[in-house]
């Protein structure tokens, strides 16, 4: 079955994401189809590069980019949530002027019509969030 | 239809709306703060009378909820579980 996950709360702030990565781990490991991720709202602060959690406490941004890296899984982050947010890549730095990017690997910034075309075209949309 | 609760039913009023869209043969799944909904000597167990409700034992764990303190006839189920449920019904709603 194909699955899209909404997250619209921040790492390290609700469990949210937690509980988002987990039943995705899991969804995948049963062998369902993640068709898309999408970070709404503070949800976008899930992308950024620069977090640095203390080592024994689990890397909420690194994991993501490794489950994508391991499932071939879509990260999309709301690109309006992001510029009011500071969730920057290559693209929206050139647009707006901005002197540095802090997108995590394996996520990408793109528009609502994502979530929109995620619901669509998946079984089930499973929303995570405050 | 399953139904997905987060809230405590101390905090918010998220179990009580759920709850008012029950229909025959709907399931409602306890995560995160709303797992206190399924203590037996809370004061809002009875919100879930005639409900049929699984819990995420993570989650029970997490906040020192014993099985035994569960209403009787809860289930408690792990991540797949959660999957499975959302499998098997056509509309899952997260009562945020």
């Amino acid at each position: 079955m194909k699955f899209t996950i909404q997250v619209n709360e921040g790492p390290y702030q609700h469990q949210a994401t937690d509980s988002a990565y987990l039943f995705t781990k899991a969804a995948l490991e049963k062998g369902h189809e993640i068709f898309r991720v999408f970070f709404y709202h503070d949800g976008v602060n899930n992308g950024t590069r620069l977090t640095t959690p203390p080592q024994d406490d689990r890397n909420i941004v690194k994991r993501w980019g490794e489950l994508s890296a391991g499932h071939d899984l879509g990260l999309v982050i709301c690109g309006a949530a992001a510029q009011r947010r500071g969730i920057v890549d290559d693209g929206e730095a050139e647009r707006n002027g901005k002197d540095a990017t802090n997108i995590a690997e394996g996520f990408r910034i793109s528009g609502l019509g994502q979530l929109v075309e995620g619901a669509i075209q998946s079984d089930r949309l499973v929303v995570f969030g405050d | 239809m399953l139904h997905i609760v987060n809230k405590s039913p101390y905090d918010r009023n998220s179990l009580d709306t759920a709850v008012s869209y029950k229909a025959d043969g709907d399931i409602f799944l306890l995560i995160e703060d709303g797992v206190y909904a399924a203590m037996k000597s809370g004061a809002a167990a009875s919100k879930l009378d005639g409900c049929s409700v699984s819990v995420l034992g993570a989650d029970i764990a997490a906040r020192g909820i014993a099985e035994d303190k569960l209403i009787d006839g809860v289930s408690v189920i792990d991540y797949a579980g959660f999957v499975d449920l959302v499998e098997a019904n056509e509309k899952v709603q997260s009562w945020l």
